[in-house]
């Protein structure tokens, strides 16, 4: 039913925790709806444009935990723009996700997008 | 096989090794078809079959002459909705039944929806009980038919049939009842709670699958169906189609075997239900019970564990098997609608978990039930965004949450 890449994930989860969210360098993305089962809160560290570290938490299946685990894994090392093109797909494949959890690389990308969209504007009011 | 650990008997159970053995000589040695009636091999057939008929009777405390056989408690539901209608469509076209019953009730109902049939949903209580007081005021000089489960199979909450037929029985309206989790677990007498109709199922009660029957009444009243299946007449003409010989006297052994273990079988169960309950709520907060902390079946403890989402729980379960209410065990993403209709909040019905116990669970499997669900809770919490709100003392429900999906 799982792939062995969102096992992996799953058991061994990559850049699970929190960095303080009121730091200037850090942008948060917290998408999804606990009615809907799934939330996930991914936050960047930022330093001159480029990624230098993630984190996440997920409420969510384990589809849901490895595609937030597998985003924080390629934005590290990124630009923000590079890490603004990842898409929904790329996730979708690499985790061999089923159609039925489709919806959760697509969280995943909402997510990266949130939070660099939350960093910029922090950016912008300092 | 032994590193498994099988808390999922409301699914299906483990065919129990006696009532294997009792089937296994109608496969090889004893293979007539019952309804021949010129040879040695259909009358070994038919003594047995008759001998099962009288095991499943005794269960429901019916004659032998009310069961008919059905492929299995989907099929008996079936019979009794679809063919009660159609045998009483000129009585009457309400229907009446509940919002948690079973989809083998619910879509049977419905398809008579669509025939011109009217039908009451009744609500339920947070518990998941209905009020006899609503059901008797939804009746009316159209209604032929209640259908309300014995046993509700995601949340073990015990209806009160007895009360129901009681109701159904004053105003000269039919009493089914879906058994399918009830029989063989907890006493049922069709004359006391004054049933017409009862589903059971066999592969609930450690019997095979692909075996149920139903009780239909034959006095006061006597109750016709209009068969769904036809083709030779069986079984008074409500189900057509050869005996399922090895399936009935399996059917026929499991029965037996319930109702001579079942007084002690229900305190064992209700112990190591208990025991689970505490040891899960001792080592763990935001744990809450669905269902009626009372009034429910020994094997079935339904839970939710707030923040941890209940299909990623049951993979870190790994090798105990459980089900749980999460959307995203179904295809369809939407939470139980069982526990939906307790006026459970999606949020928390994405967090249940079903463990249903049967006879062949142990103490220690119960142990190390206690133990890894909790170790697989508090690492999902520690990954959880909404668990750090919640010790952060922020409302969850009070957010607005932007996405939908």
């Amino acid at each position: 039913m799982y792939s062995d890449k969102v096992i992996d994930h799953y058991t061994a989860p990559r850049n699970v925790g929190s960095f303080e969210k009121e730091d200037k360098d850090v942008g948060t993305g917290v998408v999804g709806a606990p009615e809907c089962g799934d939330v996930m809160k991914l936050q960047l560290k930022v330093e001159n444009d480029r990624i230098i570290d993630a984190k996440f938490k997920t409420f969510g299946c384990g589809s849901a935990i490895a595609s937030s685990s597998l985003a924080t894994e390629w934005v590290k090392g990124k630009t923000i723009e590079e890490a603004a093109e990842i898409t929904n797909s790329e996730i979708a494949e690499e985790l061999n996700l089923p159609p039925v959890k489709i919806h959760c690389s697509v969280l995943a990308e909402d997510a990266i997008k949130a939070a660099i969209k939350d960093y910029k504007q922090r950016k912008q009011n300092t | 096989m032994s590193d498994y650990i099988y808390l999922d008997n409301a699914a299906t159970t483990p065919v129990d090794p006696r009532v294997f053995e009792a089937m296994t000589p109608f496969f090889i040695q004893h293979y007539g078809n019952a309804a021949s009636r010129n040879h040695w091999f259909g009358w070994k057939a038919d003594e047995a079959v008759t001998n099962a008929r009288e095991q499943i009777a005794s269960l429901v405390g019916c004659s032998a002459k009310e069961i008919i056989f059905t492929s299995g408690a989907t099929e008996s539901n079936n019979l009794a909705i679809l063919g009660a209608a159609q045998m009483y469509r000129e009585k009457g076209n309400h229907i009446i039944t509940c919002l948690t019953e079973h989809k083998a009730v619910l879509d049977p109902v419905h398809h008579l929806e669509t025939q011109g049939f009217k039908t009451t949903f009744l609500k339920v209580d947070k518990n998941g009980m209905i009020d006899l007081t609503e059901l008797e005021a939804a009746i009316t000089d159209q209604t032929i038919l209640i259908s309300l489960m014995a046993v509700n199979n995601e949340i073990g909450v015990l209806h009160p049939i007895d009360e129901i037929g009681r109701i159904a029985r004053k105003h000269g309206v039919l009493f089914h009842t879906d058994a399918t989790q009830a029989a063989g677990k907890i006493p049922i007498d069709v004359d006391k709670a004054q049933i017409d109709l009862l589903s059971l199922s066999g592969h609930k009660i450690y019997g095979p699958k692909g075996i149920g029957a139903l009780y239909v009444r034959r006095r006061n009243p006597r109750v016709r169906l209009s068969p769904i299946v036809f083709g030779g007449g069986h079984e008074r003409g409500m189900r057509s189609g050869t005996l399922n010989v090895p399936g009935i006297i399996g059917l026929g052994a499991a029965c037996y075997y319930c109702m001579q273990e079942m007084s002690q079988e229900s305190q064992r169960l209700i112990s190591l239900r208990e025991k689970l309950e505490a040891g899960l709520k001792e080592n763990l907060d935001y744990v809450f019970l669905n269902g009626h902390p009372q009034k429910r079946l020994p094997g079935i403890l339904n839970l939710s564990f707030s923040y941890v989402e209940g299909e990623s729980l049951m993979m870190g379960m790994e090798n105990i098997a459980v089900s749980s209410g999460s959307a995203c065990t179904s295809a369809s993403l939407e939470p139980s609608y069982v526990l939906r209709a307790l006026g459970i909040g999606p949020e928390l019905a994405h967090c249940s978990i079903r463990f249903s116990l049967g006879r062949f669970t142990t103490d220690e499997e119960i142990e190390k039930t206690i133990e890894k669900t909790t170790s697989v809770v508090q690492r999902l919490r520690e990954m959880s965004p909404l668990y750090d709100m919640a010790k952060e003392g922020i409302d969850i429900s009070k957010i607005q949450w932007a996405e939908t999906h």
